[in-house]
């Protein structure tokens, strides 16, 4: 019998039946490796229910950094006999399949070219346990126990995430220990431990995190002063309130009081949420909402009415595979075009695409600065891999000199110093050029600064008008203030060539979660001796870095996470792009990209236009 | 309806304890046809504004889309105001008053903005007990789209063009009741010693305030036949009581008939003094309204006047604890733990 062998390059997967407790346990093995200093990739693979269906858990380690899902697998944790015909077939040839012995193996699932690695999990729990809840959760920490014998993974490092779990609980942390011990010893006495795929420490880590997008967002949004939260719950945005929620009690509690100083409110619906964020952002709160692709829809509206009453709003929206209800546990990037064009008649929206827990920090705090300078939408593009998976992160800084842009805003003083150069305050009045024009807030002035906001044409003071020139010059100027907004959100990111002194004829474009197979894939490409090189996008609209990349390259491959290329529809149509020049690949099946399926892609392009067939590639094993 | 204002004010019109005149508070002519009920609301809300003697830029006045929501232009020209989206007000007044509470909110909806495409959001600020004026300017039809019936048209009510109305109609007081309003009161457009007070009461109220007024519109809706006609409801309203509204700051003089009176002392102080009020008829029990609206119902009578108030609710900012000061007011130093506790985040994340 053959054996994969590999040091800390491996895939290791859970199949489990969600709502027994599987995915703190399978968390605290992917925890358990980036403890030991090595880059790992954690993916939950869940189904959109709360109890008795199969869920699983894909944990890449790669010590060369490579965290993209691979797409297949060397140990198989297979603890879910609804999923198993299907589980086996994943594992690679010489890999193994660790399964629950206490009922014989079904015949179905032998294949003579992988190795098993049966555990009575069951049966250990029965004798070990009387409370029937305490046998199904601990049956999860049994074998991650057994892995840390057969995969050689440091015990004092899980016995550290237990107590930091159990913080100060002694009996839990005893209890769970214990569980752990058994999983190591059965596996230490039954196998040959560790197996030849295993892990050893490393210090690749460094003072980066292990963490999710959308804890990210949350801790982002108080950083930047958000004092009110509306939201209706909806996979895979929810935890982003549930985070800005869980930050504020602990951050935002007035001392002398024991008050908040911030609002959540869950709304009865998404309309609802984005409105009182509207009213929040008019009333001079810096306030958001969090949602995904059906509350994007459901927001279209009032998105037209904050572009062109020029509100700012704040919005977070966790991308997931559509269209409809679509798949709404699984990762897409495929709200580009909704949220760029969001609303009835002419509109255009402010996108960041973060692709790191980093940025999802950085770029929501940086989305209130750009609403509130802007006075218009500004949408955060995150997915669910982003959002509900850890990633290995930068960690989060805050410049504490950093004072929040309010933008172009005249109070009590500003309007009575307009008053006494003998000029009329307009709301819509474009006195500076650039196409932003400076608001007031309720209240602010007994005498001056008024004005009626509505969704209606209005002219530069705010009156209403059905003067169609008036209009025009509105709409025309609402066009100033976008080429404004060019120029102050964030610039893409340059990826060159990984072969030295290349001139890259290909070009990659990208954004958010693809990086990590891009990456991979570069990597890979540079190895076949072809010259590639990429840009991350991370705003829309485009500022003009994007069309000179463009123009330096005979062809991009355009890498999106949806059907219908849709970034490459916005660039052709903004940019006013040849669209031959740009050619999809893309990757719509509701998973993270693999680098293989990119590279795959690519080379068939490549190989087409060179006339030779594509070579087998680096990087990855199918 | 006129498109000039005459300039001329009687040079001795009075002025309030604050220094203003009745005009302070008017707004942009109006553009409604001559002879609308909402004119008349407007102007109530102007009289009432300038006896309460609030200083025009403490309020916010907010609206949806029909004629209804129109009529924000035509009042409190030096107020800021909110003309947003189809039934969708309540979202937008609960998002402006989680960041100012200091500013008093005053909502302006119609039937079709309320009870049709904005009752999920009427519903939800109703429970939310949000501090605010709710007005229902309810003529049972759609203006603005030349008449059609509207979800509060009476069963069996004919429109201009004949047609019967067959569905039951929704009745906004009943709903707020249910849904645990903390002010409930119905009035008439054409009523204004009863819409005047019954407006101020409704200011003063610290939390959910809902007036649904009947506004017959002089164009679609006002034929024989109509239950929303000016005539059908002047002959049909019943009160439960007369109402006078005394601010907090005027001391109590007049002399009244302490038997079928009843004085209601709001939070901040003020009174609303109610007096030939309906024999059972308590302002203060839910249970009471709600029976006393479907007896109305049942004689054929529209019950107007004060229904309901709960003088010291908790409004959405107490439920929600937040600080005292406006969230709007607060700055980076409020709001923001610096860059130290962010490393210390960091390290829950190792």
């Amino acid at each position: 019998m053959s054996e994969v062998a590999s040091l800390n390059e491996l895939v290791v997967k859970f199949a489990n039946v969600n709502g027994t407790g599987s995915a703190s346990a399978n968390q605290m093995f992917a925890k358990a490796i980036f403890r030991m200093g090595l880059p790992v990739s954690p993916k939950n693979i869940f189904p959109s229910n709360i109890q008795g269906l199969p869920t699983w858990f894909e944990v890449r380690i790669s010590e060369k950094g490579y965290l993209a899902r691979r797409g297949d697998v060397d140990l198989m944790v297979a603890v879910n006999p609804q999923s198993m015909l299907n589980d086996v077939k994943e594992v690679v040839s010489g890999g193994y399949f660790l399964y629950d012995s206490t009922k014989p193996l079904d015949l179905r699932l032998f294949r003579d070219d992988i190795n098993y690695l049966p555990i009575p999990l069951t049966q250990i729990c029965l004798q070990e346990y009387q409370d029937p809840r305490q046998r199904q959760l601990f049956k999860n920490i049994i074998y991650v126990g057994a892995l840390s014998a057969l995969l050689s993974i440091e015990f004092d490092v899980l016995a550290g995430l237990v107590s930091d779990q159990f913080n100060g609980k002694e009996k839990l942390i005893t209890a769970n220990i214990h569980a752990l011990e058994l999983g190591h010893q059965y596996a230490s006495k039954h196998f040959s431990c560790p197996l030849p795929i295993r892990v050893q420490r490393r210090n690749l880590i460094g003072k980066r995190l292990l963490a999710g997008g959308n804890d990210a967002a949350g801790l982002g949004a108080v950083y930047a002063g958000a004092t009110v939260a509306a939201w209706y719950p909806i996979t895979p945005s929810t935890s982003v309130v549930e985070a800005f929620e869980k930050y504020a009690n602990r951050l935002r509690i007035d001392a002398g009081t024991g008050k908040k100083t911030f609002a959540v409110v869950q709304a009865e619906d998404e309309l609802s949420a984005i409105g009182m964020v509207i009213g929040a952002n008019w009333n001079g709160a810096r306030a958001f909402t969090a949602t995904s692709g059906p509350g994007i829809s459901l927001m279209s509206e009032f998105l037209g009415l904050a572009y062109f009453a020029e509100v700012p709003v704040v919005l977070i929206d966790v991308q997931r595979t559509g269209p409809s209800t679509g798949m709404p546990t699984r990762t897409q990037q495929s709200d580009i075009l909704a949220c760029a064009y969001a609303s009835h008649g002419d509109t255009k929206h402010v996108l960041l695409f973060p692709a790191t827990p980093k940025e999802c920090f950085d770029f929501t705090a940086l989305a209130f600065d750009l609403a509130e300078r802007l006075q218009t939408p500004v949408i955060v593009m995150s997915d669910l891999d982003l959002g509900m998976n850890d990633h290995i992160s930068e960690p989060f800084e805050w410049e504490d000199r950093r004072r929040y842009d309010r933008g172009k805003v005249l109070d009590a003083g500003g309007l009575d110093a307009l008053a006494a150069r003998g000029e009329r305050f307009g709301r819509y009045l474009d006195v500076d050029g650039d196409g932003i024009c400076y608001r007031t807030y309720p209240g602010a002035h007994p005498k001056m600064g008024a004005f009626f906001t509505r969704g209606t044409s209005r002219d530069p003071y705010a009156v209403y008008t059905e003067d169609g020139s008036k209009y025009a010059e509105n709409m025309d100027r609402l066009l100033v203030k976008f080429a404004t907004a060019k120029q102050v959100v964030p610039q893409p990111e340059f990826w060159p060539c990984n072969l030295d002194g290349e001139k890259a004829e290909h070009g990659i474009i990208f954004f958010g979660t693809s990086n990590y197979a891009v990456q991979e894939a570069m990597d890979a490409l540079a190895e076949q001796g072809r010259a590639v090189d990429a840009m991350r996008l991370k705003s829309f609209p485009f500022n003009d870095q994007v069309a000179a990349y463009i123009a330096a390259h005979r062809q991009i491959f355009m890498v999106e996470q949806n059907r219908d290329a849709q970034m490459r529809s916005l660039l052709v149509n903004e940019l006013e792009i040849d669209p031959a020049k740009l050619i999809p690949v893309l990757n719509y099946d509701g998973m993270p990209l693999t680098a293989t399926t990119l590279l795959n892609k690519i080379n068939t392009v490549l190989a087409a236009q060179r006339g030779d067939s594509p070579r087998k590639v680096a990087g990855g094993r199918s | 309806m006129t498109y000039l204002r005459p300039n001329f004010r009687h040079p001795n019109a009075p002025i309030n304890r604050i220094g203003f005149t009745e005009k302070d508070y008017e707004g942009s002519i109006s553009t409604l046809c001559a002879g609308c009920g909402h004119d008349s609301i407007s102007a109530a809300i102007i009289q009432a504004c300038f006896e309460l003697s609030i200083e025009p830029h403490r309020i916010a006045k907010l609206s949806g889309i029909g004629c209804s929501s129109k009529t924000p232009t035509y009042f409190l020209g030096q107020s800021h105001g909110f003309n947003s989206v189809h039934g969708r007000m309540p979202s937008i007044t609960t998002g402006a008053n989680l960041a100012n509470r200091d500013l008093i909110y005053l909502g302006v909806s119609g039937d079709g903005d309320t009870a049709s495409i904005g009752l999920g959001q009427f519903a939800h600020v109703v429970r939310r007990n949000l501090n605010m004026l709710y007005i229902t300017e309810n003529n049972g039809c759609y203006g603005l789209t030349k008449g059609q019936n509207s979800a509060t048209t009476d069963i069996d009510s004919k429109n201009k063009a004949g047609s019967v109305n067959p569905f039951a109609p929704i009745d906004l007081v009943n709903l707020a009741l249910q849904l645990g309003a903390t002010f409930v009161a119905r009035s008439f457009s054409g009523d204004k010693t009863q819409l005047v007070p019954l407006i101020k009461a409704a200011i003063s109220h610290r939390g959910f305030a809902f007036i649904d007024i009947l506004s017959p519109c002089v164009t679609f809706n006002n034929n024989a036949g109509s239950k929303k006609s000016y005539d059908f409801v002047r002959e049909h309203c019943d009160a439960t009581s007369t109402i006078d509204f005394v601010p907090m700051e005027q001391e109590i003089t007049t002399d009244y008939d302490h038997g079928s009176s009843q004085d209601v002392t709001l939070h901040d102080g003020s009174v609303i003094r109610l007096q030939k009020v309906k024999q059972g008829f308590d302002p203060g029990s839910r249970r009471i309204a709600l029976r006393a609206i479907k007896d109305a119902e049942e004689r054929g009578e529209i019950l107007t006047g004060l229904l309901y108030v709960d003088t010291d609710p908790s409004d959405l900012h107490d439920i929600l604890n937040t600080v005292n000061k406006p969230l709007a007011s607060l700055g980076e130093e409020v709001l923001c733990p610096g860059n130290r506790t962010l490393q210390s985040i960091n390290d829950s994340f190792r």
